[in-house]
């Protein structure tokens, strides 16, 4: 190889930068142009100046920051390949949520893989992750420790429901990050046979409608009426997981306190969030995925961007891959994210707002 | 042992007391004997084993799991029962190599499904078994159970269950069984062994009440609320109050009795009813007597109290010594008389019972056990200064090991639990400091991989020229959820090193943060680079606004050792105790 994986890629202040290409990647900062693997808003910000997503990221972009979040905008095809300065870029499925891509970046045959946040468990709200073989691979490690084994969703799901069944009479709200959880657990109960309304916070309204409109089926999702909530008897409503500490929460009949996370896999997180029914449903790869996925794409050289990377940088180095942790700031606010650091979630709609 | 843990995984998920008490009495009400004995014996903490210990189970994790990735792991989930139960490849059947995302095969032909053992097996063996065989069996277990079954398995062999359920919530469900009062429990308990089928069968109305064979047994203790000085001294009448040193010690329950045979029975229990008397040979010679003295223990040298810090030297001993008796003596100050030659003086009023305890104590005429002194006042403002200097008042040199002021309605009887009124603590000020924080570490239990232990500094000139920080304490206490949420964003932010759990944060003279920390006193400490250490310090304040180059510098320690300065032998302990 005569590049070096560390030019085709650098890190700089706002992320990661490709000099051949002039582009960030998921910057944290405005860039004059980015490149950006999904929407939520700890890789996807407003303010840059030309930007290259997925058309679905790029509609999710739009829906969260209106139409002027970037100058100009250019629609990534999955699977094209894309020529900008002295690279090739090339977007594939991550399986994170609706419209989420890893990014190929290739020149003079070294190809680096930004794979953003992915998973490989199974989501019918967004395409399978597609491994793409590389020399490099760049990792997030959220859940980068091997206890970190998610369950089955269905078995999540089930329980969920079983509990509606046992508490006919209590509400059961389910705190979900509003970008891709949230859809992912409608889409859920509706393969799981649950055809009643399943309720929505204000602030889960437009990103909903965002995924109807994309075409993924999630049945009637009625927003919360603040007058009728103390009616909603066993009813299941899902809110952003800030919603459920706000008295918000407090006016439902009896409320079950439940969350959607893979956060819930730890017990003492689950206590530290108040959930009394914890549903382990997680949008990142677990553990033996995160393995998987390396070995997969037969990388020589793991860069871990943020999470848990000790463990993940230690174990590649059992298995002879290189591998570094990038301690990449401003990553990892997308409510699966440490709870600690989630506090930038979209607004909580107010009581009047919500009436 | 699928319903035992079946509970405790309900119960770790459910805030609400109430709701917890119903879990417990369900539980109670359906369990066979002599299941739920034991699983009362581990909620009550009186189930151990010996030969079980943490190392072992984590033994046998890294014998199946890369020790890196394991201890990482722990770190991060800060519990080592719940690490193991997740961990935990089980071997039904072997793993695959590699990461192993083992998945259990279904049962079926040439695949038994496991044993699943039940909750008294696991006990019968854990007792029985020897140590050499005993990795074996509880590997055995641990393939066996599920997630779930693996976690309630070893938070009872580790013997923390953290369910947040105490002995006393226990017992009020079995009280509850039969229509009896928690102290209608606690009177029998101390007559009673594991897995009590006594006591069931009593509180199930099937048999007798439990007699006690205890002639020495403990009685519940009375406690006092912390009293708020702006709202509550002005509904409270002086004159029909008792005051009393708050002493720095532990809180101790003496009793003794003849049994059957007229033998004379001794023992010393902690304030949660903890025979300890084992850990107090030289206190027990000293119950010669027949009654229940409720006191301080304290380490006297020359007639004089020593700090808590001596005392915690003797406390954490496991083997009881000559050299130790002699080089700690215990004493215990008595406060109050709870039973005097069988009688129950717990209904008299609190004056009478001080009445009885001065001539009791007299009477028994023994170097280890005296009185704790009355504090006399006619005001508020007489109390307030006795408060603020002890010594002044008749507490001499003492005075260090005096921690506030109690306050006892002198005709209130001696009422088990906390009811609020009659007994009221009034603590002296802590001191405040401002420091800088240095390190932050992950936190266990409830604050589980948050930043939430901070390690703090003060400023010290260089001897070179300049200044510099030096390390002074560690807190993890003080700050509310939402304070704690800020904080742990604040370290993540602005970490300069990384040494496998701790980080080092940003810290200097213009940058850095201040906290302001409370604490009870400073004592010289050879193990800390600064030579000083600062009884329980806790975070008071945030100050999010204060320039680190503003911090408060080592001589302001100084000052406060300088005016109690006690010796403390080298490697003492930092006494932490819990609030």
């Amino acid at each position: 190889m005569s590049l070096r994986a560390g030019d085709l890629l650098t890190q700089t202040r706002e992320g990661l930068y490709c000099p051949l290409g002039g582009f960030h990647v998921d910057p944290t900062w405005p860039v004059p142009r980015a490149l950006i693997t999904h929407g939520h808003a700890d890789h996807a910000r407003s303010g840059h100046g030309k930007v290259l997503a997925t058309g679905q990221t790029l509609r999710i972009m739009a829906v969260r920051y209106g139409e002027d979040f970037c100058e100009t905008r250019q629609e990534a095809v999955l699977g094209e390949e894309i020529r900008i300065g002295d690279v090739t870029v090339r977007f594939a499925p991550a399986g994170h949520v609706l419209g989420s891509a890893q990014i190929a970046i290739q020149a003079q045959g070294v190809r680096v893989v930004v794979s953003g946040d992915y998973k490989r468990a199974y989501d019918p709200t967004c395409l399978p992750f597609e491994v793409v073989p590389c020399d490099v691979f760049i990792t997030e490690a959220t859940f980068g420790l091997p206890v970190f084994r998610m369950p089955d969703t269905a078995g999540e799901v089930s329980k969920l429901l079983d509990s509606v069944a046992l508490f006919p009479e209590r509400a059961h709200i389910v705190g979900a990050y509003a970008l891709g959880k949230a859809q992912r657990v409608m889409a859920l109960l509706r393969e799981a046979g649950y055809d009643r309304p399943i309720y929505l916070h204000g602030a889960m309204e437009k990103l909903t409608e965002l995924y109807k409109r994309e075409g993924i089926p999630l049945g009637e999702t009625p927003k919360v009426v603040a007058t009728e909530r103390s009616k909603l008897h066993g009813a299941i409503v899902l809110c952003p997981p800030s919603a459920i500490q706000d008295v918000w929460s407090r006016k439902f009949p009896d409320p079950v306190t439940s969350f959607a996370s893979g956060w819930m896999r730890v017990r003492a997180r689950a206590r530290q969030k108040g959930a009394e029914l914890p549903l382990v449903i997680s949008d990142h790869s677990d553990w033996p995925d995160l393995c998987r996925t390396i070995r997969e794409t037969g990388a020589g050289e793991v860069w871990v961007t943020h999470g848990q990377e000790d463990a993940l940088v230690h174990w590649c180095g059992t298995q002879g891959i290189a591998a570094k942790p990038l301690h990449m700031l401003g990553y990892g606010d997308d409510g699966e994210a440490e709870p600690a650091a989630a506090v930038e979630e979209p607004p909580a709609v107010s009581d009047e707002a919500v009436a | 042992m699928n319903d035992f843990a079946h509970l405790l995984d309900r119960l770790a998920y459910e805030p609400r007391r109430n709701a917890k008490l119903r879990l417990l009495q369900d539980y109670f009400a359906h369990a066979p004997d002599p299941e739920r004995g034991w699983a009362l014996a581990a909620m009550t903490g009186n189930l151990t084993f010996r030969e079980a210990k943490p190392a072992m189970i984590r033994g046998l994790v890294e014998a199946r799991v890369d020790p890196v990735l394991f201890a990482l792991s722990h770190n991060y989930v800060g519990d080592l029962a719940e690490t193991t139960a997740l961990i935990w490849l089980s071997q039904n059947p072997p793993a695959p190599a590699g990461e192993g995302g083992s998945t259990l095969a279904p049962p079926g032909h040439n695949n038994p499904p496991p044993h699943i053992p039940t909750l008294s097996e696991v006990v019968q063996t854990l007792a029985t078994t020897k140590k050499a065989d005993l990795p074996g069996h509880i590997a055995d277990w641990l393939d066996a159970l599920d997630e779930t079954g693996r976690w309630a398995l070893l938070k009872l062999i580790t013997g923390a269950l953290r369910v947040g359920v105490s002995a006393r919530l226990a017992k009020t469900a079995i009280g509850a069984l039969g229509g009896h009062e928690a102290d209608a429990v606690e009177e029998v308990w101390h007559g009673l062994e594991p897995p009590y089928l006594h006591l069931f069968a009593w509180v199930e109305g099937r048999g007798e009440r439990p007699t006690t064979l205890n002639p020495a047994p403990f009685r519940p203790p009375m406690l006092s609320h912390p009293i708020d000085e702006e709202t509550d001294f002005d509904k409270l009448d002086p004159a029909a109050f008792s005051g009393e040193w708050k002493w720095d010690g532990i809180r101790v329950q003496l009793a003794g009795g003849r049994d059957e045979a007229g033998e004379q029975v001794a023992r010393v229990y902690s304030r949660t009813g903890e025979d300890i008397t084992h850990a107090f040979p030289d206190l027990a010679e000293a119950i010669t007597f027949t009654g229940t003295i409720d006191g301080e223990l304290l380490i006297l040298r020359e007639s004089r109290v020593q700090s808590f810090n001596v005392l915690q030297q003797r406390l954490n001993r496991k083997a009881v010594t000559p050299k130790l008796l002699e080089e700690f003596p215990a004493h215990v100050r008595a406060y109050d008389l709870l039973t005097a030659e069988g009688e129950d003086l717990r209904p008299l009023p609190f004056a009478e019972r001080r009445a009885r305890l001065e001539g009791f104590v007299a009477a028994l005429d023994h170097a280890r056990i005296d009185l704790s002194p009355l504090v006399t006042f006619e005001t508020w403002d007489d109390l307030a200064e006795a408060r603020a200097d002890p010594a002044s008042v008749g507490a001499g040199e003492d005075a260090d090991a005096i921690e506030g002021v109690m306050l006892k309605l002198r005709d209130s009887p001696y009422l088990p639990g906390r009811p609020k009124g009659p007994w009221w603590k009034w603590k002296r000020e802590p001191h405040l400091v401002d420091a800088v924080m240095m390190y932050a570490q992950r936190g266990h239990g409830k604050r589980s991989s948050f930043y939430s232990d901070y390690t703090f500094g003060v400023w010290r000139e260089r001897p070179e020229g300049g200044r510099e920080l030096v390390p002074v304490g560690k807190a993890y206490h003080g700050f509310t959820d939402a304070e704690l949420a800020k904080l742990d964003r604040y370290v993540r932010n602005n970490t300069t090193k990384r040494f496998g759990p701790v980080r080092e944060v940003a810290y200097g003279i213009d940058q850095g943060l201040v906290l302001e920390i409370a604490f009870e006193g400073v004592q010289r400490s050879t193990r800390h680079k600064s030579g000083v250490a600062m009884r329980f310090p806790r975070v008071h304040r945030i100050r999010w606004d204060k320039p680190a180059a503003e911090a408060d510098r080592i001589e302001a320690l100084e000052t406060i050792l300088a005016r109690g300065e006690r010796e403390i032998a080298p490697g003492a302990v930092i006494a932490e105790e819990t609030p």
